[in-house]
């Protein structure tokens, strides 16, 4: 249990930065897909500028885990268009239904948004029925 | 007790973004674990219904215990930033969107959803189903189909530069803005 801890407190730090930047609110979200604002675009874009840093950084000093492993980030095959398009797609029809992507869902409810224990259980439904019918989609 | 009172506030886009993208390097160099919230919805499906689904035929406790974990810290941090610190005023929305928000109906701008919509009463109603249950149901099917959701492929995909992960981000917008703007007006 020991080397969960700190998983629990990056996903805590996340939870809490999810809440007061705003990003779990429904009109963020709404203001992101209707250009009003720069707010929700200079989150994600510094988000990636940061991540992207820290990347290069690992990758060039070959920076160790906290195990002592080689850090790898395996890469999505970019060949599969199709899954990426119109599971993207899917995706982003859901993201402006509810206002929220998975990681909001679950900072909400921990927030007291109770409500949001019904995109959740829908989002368990959805991931199940992928996986029941992925065999006959195109990928 | 100032301290407080300044986390309280909201933070600017200028520090939580970075303070996001920065989740990526801890999570891999805690474990060499990569930074994607809906790969849980698939261990939890794995761990409590996989039927016969071969999808769902993986160890996960060795692959997603440490996700799990992960996201019961982000209820958690909900819980903290959404009680402890919560900020006593209406979020400060674009005056647009309000004003366009306002034209379908929506009046309640107090809390981080409308109240008037996501509500217990409003779940089996035409809207309810289809912003809470068809959209929670698409953000899991989607995500997984796609192979991540915004913090797997918007944040880490594109900071690896990976060309599916843009494709995917595509997706994820021409979604939401066909949602936003074709689709919004009927169900309002």
């Amino acid at each position: 249990m020991k080397n969960y801890i700190k998983y629990l407190l990056a996903g805590i730090f996340f939870g809490i930065v999810l809440i007061k930047s705003e990003v779990v609110s429904w009109f963020r979200i709404q203001e992101m897909f209707r250009f009003d604002s720069f707010h929700m675009y200079g989150i994600i874009g510094l988000g990636v500028v940061v991540a992207m840093i820290s990347i290069q950084i690992i990758k060039r000093k070959n920076i160790k885990d906290m195990e002592g492993n080689a850090i790898t980030i395996p890469p999505k095959d970019p060949k599969q268009v199709t899954r990426y398009l119109i599971g993207g797609t899917l995706f982003g029809f859901g993201w402006a239904l509810t206002g929220a992507c998975p990681g909001p869902l679950f900072s909400l409810a921990g927030a007291g948004y109770s409500i949001m224990i019904v995109p959740i259980l829908s989002a368990l439904a959805g991931t199940w029925v992928y996986g029941k019918i992925r065999p006959s989609l195109p990928h | 007790m100032e301290l407080i009172e300044f986390l309280r506030q909201p933070w600017p886009w200028y520090v939580a973004g970075p303070l996001i993208g920065l989740i990526v390097p801890i999570l891999l160099i805690a474990g060499g674990k990569l930074f994607g919230v809906s790969a849980n919805l698939r261990h939890a499906c794995a761990a409590c219904v996989p039927g016969d689904i071969e999808f769902f035929k993986y160890d996960w406790k060795k692959s997603g215990k440490w996700n799990l974990v992960f996201v019961a810290g982000t209820i958690l941090g909900g819980f903290i930033g959404g009680w402890l610190l919560s900020n006593p005023d209406p979020i400060n929305i674009s005056a647009q969107t309000i004003t366009d928000l306002k034209a379908l109906g929506i009046s309640d701008f107090s809390g981080m959803l409308p109240s008037d919509v996501f509500n217990w009463e409003n779940v089996a109603s035409t809207q309810g189903i289809i912003l809470m249950i068809v959209g929670g149901f698409l953000v899991g099917f989607g995500a997984r189909y796609a192979g991540g959701c915004t913090s797997g492929h918007a944040i880490t995909g594109l900071a690896d530069l990976q060309l599916a992960s843009l494709l995917a981000v595509i997706g994820f917008f021409a979604g939401g803005l066909f949602i936003t703007y074709v689709i919004y007006p009927f169900i309002f």
